[in-house]
């Protein structure tokens, strides 16, 4: 019996249970609008990237809060900041470059220049020329600062606030969350490199694709048949207590081949074919204590922070509209890697990243449904696996934690819009 | 720069004989032919200049073998799921940068146009082409290749060599 059989049995009484998605939401202009004002520049917190990105004074990075450009900088005290890279003069992006090291921030267009805080500090002919010109006698330099943003570290990751309101950002992760970047970011990292990727579907696909440990061994062939993930393993999916964020990790040791075989049956995905010429892919080492072989942490809205085998990586969403985003990896290491460490990692790259032999995969399965859903006014998706209900699951066959996704966005955005 | 001598003539030419037929197979989906351009020990990588002009090596594709080109093509044709298309390789003329015995250096500019279901071709990956060939022999054959990419932004997707 195949899965899709054996789902059948199970579904033959209709049940009221489960979320229903109106499919506008990815693609109508409104709903994105109004995500950027209530959740990017609303009551959360965003992530903008790693200390390690920025590691000495005067480091800066350039990159984006939801489709809104910011610049992330390390000031002479050692303080991270972040300050919306526009120019409090006309506007102009004060940062062109994507990274950097520079001593203060000085706009090309008038000279405007601002310290690492974002504070103003030089106005060029602010007193006039030869007696002519001139600000007015009232500019007052502290009124006219980049716009600075609530910013927070939590062990090397930084997170970014434009609500004065909103929770410290600890508290908006939550214990789950904190304690898993704390068991990755356990010593200090070293940035491998970047990866960047365009994917032309909304983001919120993205959001579901990686609080869904469902697809993973069906979507993916290679996380099942090499035994890297399958459903079947001992794993878990949890989350904070808000439901905005998620947990997926699970064991590859608990693998069983012979009685997994038989669980995926005839599956597309469970091909005992398909072997590896050069194995050395797959070769990694035990890195963590508690065996767990794989971590998909899905912080809301942008950030997931994963540990496949021994790939460790940030993905941060920056949203360019309702149908296309970019998906910026960041990988990294440990600062104590020995050089095998090192080329383990750079090998297992393979996996993860627009050209990872698994990761590959899910541009497309967010493009697929963008493709599907356009000019789609009233239809909803139904996501009703284990149980229908925004649940933790102490197994893999769950799409609870997509649920609790969506509870928290019909909170800050809600599934109807006013007309326009 | 005085006239090249016969040797020199004959390395170039075999080198961009090489690169043409590089481009041709992955752009006519032979790529089951595809790994034997590589010496079995061989290294392929496609990395960003994002990340090689900052010296730090991690590269989109990694292979450290000929074994691991050959995955890679049995994994595009059993295992992923990606969107269908096609590559078109547009190659500039191939410059030895530098010779040791029988191994050159040389460099190829190179744009991938990609085509895909909808019709539309764009311009999906372009850089330069760092290699290693070994023309000892009759067919001479990669020791190492390395496509240097200056989009960085990968549109969805990378499962075709570049
Ligand atoms: S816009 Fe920046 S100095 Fe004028
Ligand atoms: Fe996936």
């Amino acid at each position: 019996m195949s899965i899709a059989q054996q789902q059948d049995t199970l579904d033959q009484a209709p049940s009221t249970a489960g979320c229903r998605v109106p499919y506008r939401v990815f693609t109508d202009r409104q709903y994105y609008d109004r995500e950027q004002e209530k959740i990017f520049k609303g009551d959360c917190w965003s992530f903008v990237g790693l200390e390690a990105e920025v590691p000495k004074a005067g480091d800066f990075k350039s990159t984006f809060v939801g489709e809104t450009p910011v610049i992330l900088t390390r000031d002479s005290d050692g303080s991270v900041h972040v300050v919306v890279n526009r120019c409090a003069h006309r506007g102009a992006l004060v940062c062109r470059e994507m990274r950097g090291n520079r001593s203060s921030l000085e706009c090309v267009y008038h000279q405007w220049a601002y310290d690492l805080k974002g504070n103003l500090i030089g106005v060029p002919f602010r007193r006039g020329l030869k007696g002519q010109g001139g600000m007015p006698g009232d500019f007052d330099m502290s009124q006219h600062n980049l716009r600075q943003l609530r910013t927070e570290s939590v062990n090397g990751l930084v997170f970014a606030s434009f609500s004065e309101t909103v929770e410290s950002c600890r508290d908006f992760l939550g214990p789950i969350v904190v304690e898993q970047i704390e068991r990755i970011m356990c010593k200090p990292v070293t940035v491998l490199g970047d990866q960047r990727q365009r994917i032309r579907g909304n983001w919120k696909l993205y959001a579901e694709n990686t609080r869904d440990p469902y697809h993973a061994s069906l979507l993916h062939l290679f996380h099942n048949t090499f035994g890297l993930y399958r459903s079947t393993q001992t794993g878990k999916a949890l989350m904070d207590a808000n439901k905005r964020h998620s947990l997926l990790y699970s064991i590859a040791a608990s693998n069983d081949d012979a009685a997994d075989k038989q669980a995926y049956g005839d599956s597309r995905t469970f091909d005992t074919e398909f072997k590896l010429q050069d194995m050395s892919l797959l070769k990694g080492r035990q890195e963590f204590a508690d065996n767990v072989t794989l971590v998909i942490l899905a912080v809301y809205p942008n950030l997931v922070l994963q540990q496949i085998q021994n790939t460790l990586a940030v993905r941060q969403t920056v949203t360019y509209g309702p149908d296309e985003f970019e998906l910026v990896w960041t990988h990294f290491g440990y600062q104590d890697d020995d050089e095998e460490m090192q080329a383990i990692r750079l090998k297992q790259a393979n996996l993860i990243g627009p050209a990872g032999l698994i990761s590959m995969e899910d541009g497309e399965a967010v493009e697929i449904v963008q493709n599907a859903i356009v000019g789609e006014a009233s239809a909803t998706s139904y996501i009703a696996m284990g149980g229908g209900r925004a649940e933790d699951a102490d197994h893999l066959v769950t799409e609870g934690a997509i649920i609790g996704f969506w509870d928290n966005y019909r909170e800050m955005v809600g599934f109807e819009v006013e007309p326009a | 720069m005085g006239l090249p001598t016969l040797e020199q003539m004959q390395f170039q030419h075999a080198a961009a004989q090489l690169n043409a037929l590089h481009a041709e197979l992955i752009d006519d989906d032979r790529l089951e032919e595809w790994p034997n351009l590589f010496e079995e020990k061989c290294q392929y990588s496609v990395i960003s200049a994002e990340n090689h002009n900052r010296s730090l090596n991690l590269a989109a594709v990694f292979c450290d073998s000929r074994g691991m080109l050959v995955d890679r093509i049995v994994s595009l044709r059993r295992a992923n799921i990606f969107p269908a298309h096609s590559y078109r390789h547009i190659l500039g003329p191939t410059r030895v940068k530098s010779t040791s015995g029988q191994i050159v250096t040389t460099q190829t500019n190179y744009v991938v146009l990609m085509t895909r279901n909808d019709g539309q071709t764009s311009i999906y990956n372009s850089g330069k082409y760092v290699d290693q060939i070994d023309v000892s022999g009759a067919g001479s054959r990669f020791l190492s290749k390395t496509a240097i990419f200056d989009t960085h932004l990968i549109d969805t997707m990378m499962v075709r060599p570049i």
